[in-house]
């Protein structure tokens, strides 16, 4: 690390050094140019530029803040025209595309019935340690996204409303909940990640669970486990762009701790916000299946209990295998159970 | 009106420190905050030293207020970017965005908890009423409303630090460096002015 430090320094001395050679020698004919229309040129400046390239120029201060020795930073055009320019796209395209897909498929496929009706005879899907697991993620993702997208879009689409007391006054809130909210997300994501991650482990049942259509595209089912293969992408992009949006978040929260310069600052910034409006697209999807898009999918996380008729459409490797153990807890013969 | 603008001459600082020390006495800046900060090019380097009193360049199309989530800076009719510490949520974002490192935060609340952000005002003050403690609590002294300019460069004991309109600044450096034949350019001034011509 100190010799990584050294080599840096090294480099950036070289640089200036360099820098400082070139402007001395091309110091005679900006001179020239000064006394011929009496008005130097900015010719030295763009040189300057040129030569210290895209890297800060840094030096040396008498204050404790090192931070305060970068003299220039040019990145920092490149931060604020991502995030005045790239970022609104990104989010406006993810978040804004999806929802109009969702539009398209219910006014398409309308809500997904339940094949065969109702069956009145339900089985435990989440038990209350899963469930809690699951809305302390979502109830936390919520107050994140909202927050999160004030921050990025509210700016534009929010304070002409309200004007800039009452906006700043929700930002500010939004930005204390923004901060105290990420800890019950994470937890909530390492909660989920022990509980379900040994049935979401992808198996060859996820391609042809795909290549069926998934049961919601075409109309046949593949056969599942706990998890099928949308679930299990779902699963995955929680807990890994989740994971890494929490990590991203905790270095924005202490600024200048792990991330040490301003430069790993703006990417931290930009890979937090971009994975955020990504996975705020998934989970609308998600949440679409989850409530309007499927009949009986909202039990799962709402009671825990689904119906055996759904459970069986959906998940039918599954449900054999829960009632395979409901037999032998109760030791009823297969005989006894009511024929379906 | 003019155009309020910075100008450090590093072939004259001599890192004396006076301008951050006068900033802060002017402005009662809170401890842990530099508004002003000077920092030395290739220390120790024969002939090659050279020191440059930085602090808010008050640019045109300010990256810091095009960064803003809140919203939270406006440009006086001097040109001088000023901002409202009631609106700023302490976000920090315009630190990443300003080439000059300019923008400070007070550690304040919880975590990496910044407070309300602070930099140079130009000695301009805020949004509040001239010269009222309110207005001096928050931002400190507001000279320009006084008919005067900012007490770093007026105290400056070099005349390094030039501070007031672009275009008689720009005139008294051009002055110098046909006088001594040499100069390293006005620092900063092709980032923060990009429409300026000359200097």
């Amino acid at each position: 690390m100190a010799r990584e430090i050294g080599v840096m320094t090294m480099l950036r001395r070289c640089l200036a050094l360099g820098f400082l050679a070139l402007l001395l020698a091309l110091g005679q004919p900006a001179l020239a140019q000064v006394q011929d229309q009496g008005r130097p040129s900015n010719e030295e400046l763009q040189l300057m530029q040129q030569l210290q390239g895209q890297g800060p120029l840094t030096g040396r201060v008498s204050i404790p803040d090192q931070r305060a020795a970068t003299l220039i930073q040019p990145a920092g055009k490149e931060w604020r025209d991502f995030w005045r320019g790239t970022s609104p796209w990104i989010g406006g395209i993810a978040i804004g595309g999806m929802l109009a897909l969702l539009v398209l498929f219910f006014l398409i496929r309308g809500r997904v019935p339940m094949e065969g009706g109702r069956s009145g005879e339900t089985i435990t899907r989440f038990n209350g340690l899963d469930r809690f697991a699951h809305w302390l993620t979502a109830i936390s993702f919520l107050v994140l996204a909202i927050t999160g997208l004030n921050i990025a879009f509210g700016r534009d689409l929010l304070l002409p409303l309200i004007g800039p007391e009452a906006f700043s006054a929700f930002s500010d809130a939004g930005k204390v909940a923004h901060n105290f909210l990420s800890f019950p997300f994470t937890l909530g994501i390492l909660l989920m990640l022990v509980l379900w991650v040994r049935d979401n482990i992808p198996s060859r049942l996820d391609l042809e669970w795909l290549a069926a259509g998934g049961g919601i595209i075409g109309h046949g089912h593949a056969h599942a486990r706990r998890f099928n293969g949308g679930q299990k992408a779902i699963f995955w992009s929680v807990v890994l762009m989740g994971g890494a949006i929490a990590v991203t978040g905790y270095f924005l929260m202490f600024p200048f701790t792990v991330v040490a310069d301003v430069g790993g600052m703006q990417t931290t910034q930009m890979v937090h916000s971009v994975l955020s409006m990504i996975l705020v697209a998934i989970i609308l999807a998600h949440i679409y299946i989850g409530t309007i898009g499927m009949e009986g999918a909202f039990h799962a996380m709402g009671s825990g209990e689904v119906d055996l008729n759904w459970a069986e459409a959906h998940h039918d490797l599954w449900a054999e295998e829960i009632r395979a153990r409901e037999r032998r807890e109760t030791g009823t013969a297969p005989g006894a159970m009511p024929a379906e | 009106m003019a155009r309020m603008k910075f100008l450090c001459d590093a072939e004259r600082c001599i890192e004396c420190n006076a301008c951050v020390t006068a900033c802060k006495n002017e402005n009662e800046v809170p401890w842990g905050i530099n508004r002003r900060r000077v920092v030395t090019l290739n220390d120790g380097e024969m002939g090659k030293e050279r020191s440059i009193s930085m602090a808010c360049m008050h640019c045109t199309d300010a990256p810091c207020a095009a960064v803003c989530p809140v919203d939270c800076f406006y440009t006086t009719a001097d040109a001088v970017v000023l901002h409202s510490k009631e609106l700023c949520i302490g976000c920090g974002y315009c630190f990443y965005a300003c080439p000059f490192g300019a923008p400070q935060y007070p550690q304040l609340g919880n975590f990496g908890g910044r407070g309300k952000m602070d930099k140079c005002t130009f000695c301009a003050g805020g949004p509040e009423a001239d010269n009222t403690p309110a207005e001096y609590a928050r931002y400190g002294a507001n000279r320009l409303a006084e008919g005067k300019l900012p007490l770093c460069a007026e105290m400056c004991s070099t005349k390094a630090l030039l501070a007031g309109d672009g275009e008689i600044i720009a005139a008294i450096y051009k002055e110098r460096v046909v006088t001594r034949g040499y100069g390293s350019g006005a620092w900063g001034w092709s980032t923060a002015y990009p429409d300026s011509q000359g200097v």
